[in-house]
């Protein structure tokens, strides 16, 4: 169990956004070219930030802790899921608020 | 450079993409500070998760040391700019009429 770890927290970031496409009809998923266009370009730039971080040992995770998939730069399986579940939580809070709050501006109304 | 620097420097180029490039002005919006502020407990949770039982551990030369619900201060700048770019960069797509809805 102990190498779930990581994993457990992108989990816990999944069910606690997700629930927003389903009660609040936030319509996050279903626009998932402006969503992808949305989290890559960012994602990279921290992706790049990651390497160079765990390179330099700012950084380091627990081998006992994740599952031990490791992708370019000895960047974990772990790290990328959070690159992409993350961003998709902070677009669905966004649209969460503007589903709840109709008369605030976001900008691209 | 270190984590401190890094972070500092992602904030400040969150807000001027947020500002100057893109326009996308989310910084002087309601409808972010609420969200952020919807999100920043969240984080904290998570931070102490993955900082509490040493999942991510942090070399000491590259951190003020000083560490908020067991994560570094600097974790909070980075989960800023991150959320900052992805909600503005969404904005962004959505002002220029792609998948308004």
């Amino acid at each position: 169990m102990l190498k779930f770890g990581y994993l457990a927290m992108i989990i816990f970031t999944i069910v606690g956004s997700f629930w927003l496409e389903v009660v609040l009809k936030v319509g996050v998923l279903r626009r998932a070219k402006r969503l992808f266009l949305s989290i890559v370009p960012v994602s990279t730039l921290f992706l790049i930030w990651d390497a160079y971080a765990i390179n330099n040992g700012h950084w380091f995770f627990d081998r006992n802790q994740i599952l031990g998939w490791y992708g370019p730069f000895d960047i974990p399986l772990e790290e990328f899921l959070f690159f992409i579940f993350v961003p998709i939580a902070a677009v669905m809070t966004i649209e969460a608020v503007r589903t709840v709050k109709k008369h605030w501006i976001v900008g691209d109304e | 450079m270190v984590y401190t620097e890094i972070a500092m420097i992602a904030v400040v180029f969150a807000v001027i993409v947020d500002l100057l490039i893109i326009k996308t002005r989310l910084t002087r919006k309601k409808v972010f500070w609420t969200s952020y502020s919807i999100i920043l407990p969240f984080q904290l949770i998570t931070n102490w998760w993955l900082t509490s039982r040493n999942i991510v551990m942090y070399s000491p030369e590259a951190i003020l040391g000083v560490r908020i619900a067991s994560a570094p201060v600097e974790d909070l700048m980075f989960g800023f700019s991150l959320v900052l770019l992805v909600m503005a960069l969404w904005v962004f797509w959505g002002k220029q009429g792609f998948q308004k809805s």
